[in-house]
């Protein structure tokens, strides 16, 4: 049967995004990502309505984690405890579009780390790669408040990817995303209702909208990524029926999200090979969510970025 | 929703004071807030003041081009006025030509006109084609109905894309002896006028006319284009500076599940 071709055309796109800044426009990256720029849903109109290619985010912390099972901690053992050798592993061997440094470090409940440690940490990887970065906090709004603005600051110029703000804690990282020239990321608990508010409210704040990302939160596979999917697809579409509040770039996490999923890392011989089993199982939530329509996959494991990459390839020429 | 701002039409004081004075400042301060206030097409309409209406039309034009870039919809009876319009108007920004009836008594072929110029002005240039024919404006729903069908199928025979075609079924002043059942026998006709193509026409009407005379007139303009739209109309002719109109408009959208819901959706559905 033969596969027919979908003409439908919309009203709106997705706002086209440039993260990183190079020596010319006052940073120290030696290469930036875009974004978006897609006029119709995937798979749908021609290939010039595809936008641009979605990217792969690696997951840096900044500190040594307490909970990566085996099958993924093996592939990072050498440099868990240097992110910047982390960060150009990833960019180097597996082929990290951006990294993700995520300062898990700083939360009270896992290290309750300083401001002089997130400071060094986020020098010492900008140092390191010469990818865009994407600067992500604890989760503990009390200590992303108090840490951030400084990540934010020692990361000035840059044109970092920074947040994320959520609609009850947005205002301090937004200033200073702002004063600093970063994008911001605006995050909403799997609510779209909520996800326009956020953007409504930093927007009322002076924050460009075009310099906006969305991060609509994630489940994986077996683990609600139904929800996040509709959501995912729903934000797409109020983007291409003409929203401007809801037309911008989006972020998901496969990677910490498939790897709190049980059935991703468990031994089982009836499961088969677990060396398989958990990067398909990122992979899948990844390619899953990228067909809804994101636009940056923050990822863990060097296989499912590797099949993940190959997916994009195919789709996006 | 597609709202045409009404207030540059000589009609109005304002107006009528600047097109003698020929104060370009009045004007293209109504372009530029109606704009703001979320009109997607300005309404021209020359009005009676000027007796030189060809020109009058072109002066408005060239006023509002000058600073404002939305679309307008050119607003006359007379089919010559609406040409002079064209003659000065950018079409890359949009057009819509107001308006024409199926026919006249004077000229049986006034559609066509309509439809020929569109198509020769530009690829976004709509037309408004009202339900009224050479015996009037139509009391009843399904006259209304006939004479839209008859619209959308000659823009069909010409070519003529369905979603350049907004249909008007003329509302009516509802003070005015035995026309209080005109309301429901429009929204009647909204209904089905939405289904004689696909993709529809375009249903817009000149809402204000609807409470001419009457002491509350938002009230019932507002309270009237919610029912319009839940019943399928996608446009009107309105004046975008009544606020309450606006957030009716905002908030019918919103309940049609057209927007997403957010606790500040007032604020950005225009």
């Amino acid at each position: 049967m033969p596969v027919p071709e979908i003409v439908n055309s919309f009203a709106g796109s997705i706002n086209r995004v440039t993260l990183g800044a190079t020596k010319e426009t006052g940073g120290t990256r030696t290469s930036t990502v875009t974004i978006g720029g897609s006029t119709n849903v995937v798979y749908g109109g021609s290939s010039a309505d595809a936008g641009e290619k979605p990217v792969i985010a690696m997951d840096v912390i900044d500190t040594r984690p307490q909970d990566w099972p085996d099958v993924l901690g093996k592939c990072y053992e050498d440099v868990f405890d240097s992110p910047g050798n982390w960060a150009k592993k990833c960019v180097d061997e597996y082929g990290a579009d951006m990294i993700c440094l995520t300062f898990d470090g700083i939360h009270p409940d896992t290290g309750d780390k300083d401001g002089d440690h997130a400071v060094k940490v986020t020098q010492d990887v900008l140092g390191a790669v010469g990818v865009p970065l994407v600067l992500w906090g604890c989760g503990n709004n009390e200590k992303d408040n108090q840490i951030m603005p400084k990540v934010s600051q020692a990361a000035k110029g840059e044109n970092c990817l920074i947040g994320p703000v959520e609609e009850d804690n947005y205002k301090s990282l937004t200033a200073i995303a702002l004063a600093d020239g970063h994008h911001l990321i605006t995050k909403a608990p799997l609510d779209i209702n909520i996800a326009k508010q956020v953007n409504i409210l930093t927007s009322d704040m002076g924050f460009p909208l075009e310099k906006i990302v969305t991060f609509q939160a994630t489940g994986a596979l077996g683990y609600g990524i139904e929800y996040a999917y509709s959501i995912q697809e729903r934000q797409r579409m109020a983007a291409l029926g003409g929203d401007k509040m809801m037309a911008m770039p989006a972020i998901c996490d496969a990677g910490y999200e498939s790897w709190r999923v049980k059935e991703a890392k468990m031994e089982s011989d009836e499961w088969g090979p677990v060396d398989d089993r958990g990067p398909m199982w990122e992979a899948a939530t990844a390619i899953c969510l990228l067909q809804a329509g994101v636009d940056i996959v923050r990822m863990r494991h060097p296989k499912a970025v590797a099949t993940v990459k190959k997916f994009i390839n195919q789709i996006w020429k | 929703m597609l709202l045409i701002g009404e207030r540059i039409n000589g009609m109005f004081e304002d107006v009528k004071q600047a097109i003698a004075d020929k104060n370009k400042a009045v004007i293209q301060n109504l372009a530029a807030n109606q704009t703001k206030a979320g009109a997607t097409f300005l309404d021209v309409n020359v009005g009676t003041a000027a007796a030189d209406q060809e020109g009058t039309m072109q002066w408005l034009i060239e006023a509002i081009q000058e600073t404002c870039q939305t679309s307008l919809c050119l607003d006359s009876q007379k089919f010559n006025v609406i040409q002079a319009g064209l003659k000065v108007i950018n079409p890359d920004n949009g057009v819509l030509l107001n308006s024409t009836p199926l026919n006249k008594k004077t000229d049986e072929e006034i559609l066509d006109k309509f439809i020929e110029t569109a198509q020769q002005a530009g690829p976004k240039v709509s037309i408004i084609a009202l339900t009224m024919d050479k015996n009037g404006v139509p009391q009843d729903t399904d006259t209304r109905v006939a004479i839209a069908a008859e619209i959308v199928q000659k823009a069909m025979e010409k070519g003529f894309d369905t979603q350049k075609l907004f249909v008007d079924p003329i509302i009516l002043p509802v003070k005015v002896p035995n026309a209080q059942a005109q309301p429901q026998n429009i929204l009647a006709a909204i209904e089905q006028i939405k289904y004689l193509s696909d993709p529809a026409p375009h249903i817009t009407m000149g809402l204000s006319n609807l409470s001419q005379g009457t002491n509350e007139r938002s009230l019932i303009n507002r309270t009237f284009i919610t029912m319009a739209l839940s019943r399928g109309m996608d446009s009107a002719i309105v004046d975008v500076l009544d606020k309450d109109l606006m957030n009716a408009v905002a908030t019918s959208e919103m309940l049609m599940n057209k927007q997403i819901y957010s606790d500040s959706f007032l604020k950005v559905c225009f």
